[in-house]
């Protein structure tokens, strides 16, 4: 289970509950939770399936759409996903792990598919090692004025976000995805695309960067930030 | 990992520190720092909240075709 962290800064003592990432949300329901959550993992298997469809859908859908880019795509990605995991339901031990393990067949089938269209994804060079998005907000001979960082995150639209995910290369988004979308930890998202935990680390340091890269490149185009004026992004 | 860290060192592992991957100690040296460091902090804040705005796109109205399909997979199969 993941953890509450609390940050205080000078007298005010912020309290900093750290968003859970989206695995451990279920985990750290409250007492009326996990009570129904018990009560799921004793019901009868159609209705337990039906109930975390339910609650997990619009998530698969929509990491199947970052991951495949096409709606239609995503849609048999998710229906296929479904398709196994209500077949193989059977094997699933702890229902509490369903979640993880729907994503795996997801990230699998994804994989599995891509492999069908083309050998293998191509291994990507690219720059744009250690961007930080923080750094170029904070440069002092921009304009800003009030806050920012916050203001970059207000104005940065989600259609501007999805695209940045979208276009960072298949190595690298696999990554982001399983992280920062799935909450998973290194050591599951290693072993689910069987690299080393190592090789996790890095793509995902360098897909961050990228999309932070992306992000910058866009703020910039749409006037946000004044990127171009320290070199744009690319 | 001394007590008393650089705000280079912070950074550096910052992106883990909010991963949750860095051992105990690590990670409570890096909430030490940030308790003291309003430039950390507000790094933090900011990669947290930037984190929370990329994990919004991976949740998106499925589609009333898809729902047909899964009821479709459950009732058949």
């Amino acid at each position: 289970m993941r953890r509450e962290k609390r940050i205080a800064f000078g007298r005010q003592g912020i309290k900093w509950r750290e968003q859970p990432g989206p695995a451990a949300a279920s985990a750290l329901g409250n007492g009326a939770m996990n009570e129904a959550r018990k009560k799921q993992s004793e019901c009868p298997p159609q209705a337990f399936f039906e109930a975390e469809v339910e609650r997990l859908l619009d998530r698969l859908y929509g990491t199947a759409l970052r991951l495949t880019r096409n709606r239609t795509d995503a849609e048999d990605l998710v229906a296929e996903t479904l398709a196994k995991a209500w077949a193989t339901l059977p094997k699933l031990k702890d229902r509490q792990a369903f979640e993880k393990w729907v994503f795996r067949i997801l990230v699998n089938g994804f994989i599995s598919e891509r492999r069908k269209r083309q050998a293998r994804p191509r291994e990507t060079q690219c720059g744009q090692d250690g961007f930080s998005l923080f750094e170029k907000v904070h440069q002092p001979f921009l304009l800003w004025w009030g806050n920012p960082e916050q203001e970059l995150l207000d104005k940065l639209l989600r259609e501007d976000i999805e695209s940045a995910v979208e276009e960072l290369p298949e190595e690298f988004r696999l990554v982001v995805i399983m992280v920062e979308l799935w909450g998973l930890s290194y050591a599951e998202t290693a072993e689910t695309l069987d690299i080393p935990v190592g090789t996790v680390r890095s793509r995902l340091a360098r897909g961050r960067s990228l999309l932070q890269a992306a992000l910058w490149h866009q703020a910039g185009e749409a006037g946000i930030a004044t990127c171009n004026a320290k070199g744009g992004s690319r | 990992m001394t007590q008393d860290l650089r705000c280079e060192e912070v950074i550096d592992k910052l992106l883990e520190y909010l991963d949750r991957e860095l051992d105990a100690e690590t990670d409570e040296a890096l909430a030490r720092h940030m308790e003291t460091c309003r430039a950390c902090f507000t790094r933090a804040e900011f990669e947290r909240k930037l984190r929370a705005r990329v994990n919004e796109t991976g949740k998106v109205k499925a589609p009333e075709s898809l729902r047909r399909r899964v009821r479709a997979i459950v009732e058949h199969y």
